[in-house]
């Protein structure tokens, strides 16, 4: 393993690099210093966890993002990009882990969106087409090019933004999570596409969560973890296990599962679940899913993107709706309740993205903490403000969110702060199973040692926790049962003695002998 | 980059300092101050502005307006908007002057004549009923409130246009002997010496004031306009919140047809045309937030004393009535700029931490503004 600080070198064949980027939000530190170099003609993967950092490093390359600070260097000179479309223009193009296309607008406009083809007269259909069509054969997708985007499978959507990026002849050719809608059978027409261009001297810096198969394709490895590169190798030197070890490092501890306390009953009784996806599509993201977790118990759900963590847990929480199945509440069947029913039932959930679900920007942290338990301080018709703030105090103190009192407003709090805050206007309702959907998303590691530590005290006085994530550590914390999600189903249950490995390769994530 | 970067952000601390406490308060009291400045300039301008007289009378025109904003505020609050108070005002007037004239039950042979407190319930149930269909369309069947209130908006002004074929009632005194007099005292009429409608918008913002700050549906009304998806998951009722403002909203336009047909001692179909637009101006110069969760009662009648005090000064003077149009339209545009230059700054004050790089790194759906976070509808 090599120290971020040593792994500069002056490579002769990097066609593009970062030096010492910084990248800040606020007082999230994004990136702490990376140094990354592209290596002409080669695919260069770069491996890391959720929330490592490396999507931010690929806007920055692209010119998505200025970094707070660091330089560019575009073969051998300093650059600084001011556009996305600035970038274009001198070779670089990124295919956007999140779609990015018009889906209104058919395949072919979508691969010429901003650059289209001009004749002395309008547009030039024609050659469009004719370009769109080619591309499609390239990589040997049966797509008319006047099909709309939104009538195409996630897939197929995948292809066009792939071939959007291939349309523009660009050096330098970025791949933020390519496959993760493709079938087997487009991965492999898509490595045959990037051989084909690293041996045309493009070069291509790959991202890719499943580790074997970007280990494939790949000729340097680059591992990224909080912000920082943690190591650099040529392929044909390492092997997965050296991958999964610098991704996930050395456990920061998050503590251990709570002891000394006896499961209760079956709290939430989770039973042959289904959820068809919100697109309309008719995928089921969860499938016929069942799962018991008793009071007093923390369940981890890991899984991967689009595992059907998320929807699961709306679904359970009453946000989504059930295609199939029921979740018990103390065995009372809650499905067909309303959210605020479920709340006053017992059953609550800290949704995954607390900005756009979780807080109400325009309110105070008072009122953001009280705004789920507001019969508990109303007075007939009237709200009674001195039982509020002594509920308000009470809730600040028992979740220890760090703030110049309840009456400053949302947003002047830190990122974890804020997720306490959240997390704490859930628990003053007294619930007896609470659901956490990435309850560590976005904040530091102290902050979410203390989330961890509420949630371990409040689950020996008997509260069912379960939390889904991302990563490995986390699971490994205070759960004390790991359950996998993969493809809607559960993969695989563990205890907490499982390894980071057992749990990885259950995700479909790597598959490590 | 990291000197300019500091730079900037020890500029941005010092511009934030103690010299800024004037430029803050002339900012977050402006409407009331805009209030001050046009008081004393027109009392400059003109002999007969700053009188008693003057000012009962001044208030009388702001109380139909005042009614109006209150109603549309809390509307705003929850993020929508109601195009249809004006037409709901004028078809409450018509209905109101229909009664008046009696009500003749052909199969029972009489014509009965509701005395004017049935008339006044009845016209606010309209009123009430005109909201609901506002409120379901919006709610239930997720038709943009713009369009939805648009649509209703044309509706009821056709229906009170069909209802008198674009005649105005005249008589609206009713007859001792009828037992249906008193519709003066609706508006006409002064109690201690104020007007009626000032009397009933000093009520209807108390009530108001007192529904927004201390009870549970004020609570969710901020909370769900601020953030329904939030709202929603910590239990908030959000359809029943958004289609009681609309209700609400129905009732206070009624209640506004009332009081002007009462001052005008006529019930016409065309009455309160545009009086929407003016509402709306009231509860922006007010400070409320068009995106919702941001507002209260004081700024915005504040807002409507701006604008009635502005337009009957300018009348009083003598200037044409072309530039008090031109002059209001200033007014507002300006209370909107000053509104988001003051939104601009409540966001940019604190530090926005975590759910920015959360989004960026992992590329989940990232809301196109966070303090917005409404879905569209």
């Amino acid at each position: 393993m090599i120290p971020a600080a040593d792994t500069a070198p002056a490579n002769g064949d990097a066609v593009l690099s970062a030096r010492n980027i910084v990248m800040s939000y606020g007082g999230v530190h994004a990136l702490k210093g990376v140094n990354f170099d592209i290596h002409r003609g080669k695919v260069t993967t770069l491996f890391g966890e959720n929330g490592a950092g490396k999507s931010t490093l690929m806007k920055i390359l692209s010119g998505v993002v200025t970094p707070t600070s660091g330089d560019i260097v575009l073969d051998g000179n300093l650059v600084s990009f001011s556009s996305s479309s600035d970038a274009r223009d001198r070779g670089i193009s990124i295919i956007h882990q999140e779609l990015s296309l018009a889906p209104n607008l058919s395949v072919r406009d979508n691969i010429f969106m901003g650059r289209e083809l001009r004749t002395r007269t309008g547009l030039d259909f024609a050659e469009e087409s004719r370009q769109a069509r080619a591309l499609m054969a390239d990589l040997e997708e049966d797509i008319d090019p006047m099909t709309l985007v939104e009538d195409l499978r996630l897939g197929q959507q995948q292809i066009v933004e792939i071939a959007r990026a291939l349309s523009v002849d660009s050096r330098i050719l970025i791949m933020d999570e390519p496959t993760s809608a493709l079938s087997a059978t487009e991965v492999e027409v898509l490595f045959k596409v990037i051989r084909d261009l690293t041996s045309r001297g493009v070069s291509i810096v790959y991202i890719s969560h499943h580790l074997e198969e970007a280990l494939q394709i790949t000729d340097y490895a680059v591992v990224l973890r909080d912000g920082a590169i943690t190591a650099t190798a040529e392929a044909r030197d390492i092997d997965l296990e050296w991958i999964v070890r610098n991704m996930v490092g050395e456990n920061f501890d998050l503590g251990s599962p709570p002891t000394g306390h006896a499961f209760g009953e079956v709290a939430l009784s989770i039973e042959d679940v289904s959820v068809i996806d919100a697109s309309g599509s008719g995928y089921s993201v969860v499938d016929h899913l069942s799962l018991d977790v008793r009071a007093g118990e923390i369940v981890c759900i890991y899984g991967l993107m689009g595992a059907g963590r998320t929807e699961l847990l709306e679904a359970v929480a009453g946000r989504m709706p059930m295609a199939g199945g029921r979740a018990l509440l103390e065995g009372e069947d809650v499905s067909r309740l309303s959210i605020a029913q479920r709340i006053a039932k017992g059953l609550v959930l800290v949704p995954e993205d607390r900005q756009r679900d979780g807080l109400v920007q325009t309110m105070t942290v008072g009122r953001n903490l009280s705004l789920a338990s507001i019969e508990a301080f109303a007075k007939g018709l009237f709200l009674s403000r001195s039982r509020e703030r002594e509920l308000v105090e009470d809730s600040i103190r028992k979740v220890t969110v760090k703030t110049a009192g309840g009456n400053a407003m949302i947003g002047s709090l830190s990122g974890g702060n804020q997720q306490k805050v959240v997390i704490g206007k859930m628990l003053t309702t007294n619930p007896k199973v609470i659901l956490l959907d990435e309850p560590s998303r976005g904040i530091d590691v102290g902050a979410k040692a203390e989330v961890f530590r509420l949630l371990s005290e409040r689950a020996a006085q008997g509260l069912a926790v379960v939390f889904s994530t991302s990563e490995v550590n986390e699971c490994l914390s205070i759960a004390h049962r790991i359950v996998v999600m993969r493809r809607g189903r559960i993969s695989a249950e563990f205890g907490a003695s499982a390894t980071k490995e057992q749990i990885m390769a259950a995700s479909g994530e790597a598959v490590v002998a | 980059m990291t000197d300019v970067s500091q730079a900037r952000k020890q500029s941005s601390a010092s511009a934030r300092g103690e010299g800024f406490d004037l430029a803050k308060l002339l900012l977050e009291g402006r409407a009331f101050f805009a209030l001050i400045v046009i008081i004393v300039v027109f009392s400059i301008l003109s002999p007969y502005y700053l009188s008693v007289a003057n000012f009962l009378t001044m208030a009388s025109h702001v109380a139909i307006f005042g009614i109006l904003a209150v109603g549309m505020l809390l509307v705003i609050l929850n993020g929508g908007i109601d195009l249809s108070v004006g037409s709901t005002l004028g078809l409450a007037g018509v209905v109101a002057g229909f009664l008046m004239q009696g009500v003749t039950l052909t199969w029972l042979g009489v014509v009965l004549y509701p005395p004017v407190w049935v008339v006044a319930v009845i016209a606010c149930m309209l009123g009430a009923g005109v909201g609901l269909i506002n409120g379901v369309l919006i709610a239930r069947f997720k038709v943009p409130a713009f369009v939805a209130t648009l649509g209703v908006m044309y509706m009821a002004r056709g229906l009170a246009l069909l209802m008198t074929s674009g005649l105005t009632y005249n008589n609206l005194g009713g007859k001792p002997e009828l037992g249906n007099t008193g519709f003066d005292a609706l508006g006409f009429n002064r109690l201690f010496g104020v007007p009626t409608g000032v009397v009933v918008l000093v009520v209807i913002a108390l009530i108001g004031s007192i529904v927004l700050n201390r009870t549970a549906f004020g609570r969710w009304l901020y909370a769900s306009g601020g953030n329904e998806r939030a709202a929603e998951l910590s239990g908030v009722p959000v359809k029943t919140v958004q289609v009681s403002v609309y209700v609400l909203s129905g009732i206070c336009a009624a209640i506004a047809g009332l009081i002007l047909s009462s001052q005008l001692t006529s019930a016409g179909p065309t009455a309160g045309t545009t009086y929407e637009l003016t509402a709306i101006a009231a509860v922006v110069i007010g400070g409320a937030a068009l995106t919702g969760g941001r507002g209260n009662i004081r700024g915005t009648l504040l807002g409507a004393f701006v604008i009635g005090f502005l337009s009957d000064g300018l009348v009083i003077i003598g200037i044409s009535s072309y530039w008090q149009t031109v002059f209001t339209g200033a007014v507002i545009v300006l209370a909107v700029l000053l509104n988001a230059v003051q939104y601009r700054r409540r966001s940019k004050l604190p530090a926005s931490t975590g759910g920015q790089p959360t989004s960026q790194q992992r590329g989940k759906a990232e809301p196109a503004n966070p303090a917005q976070g409404k879905t569209a509808r």
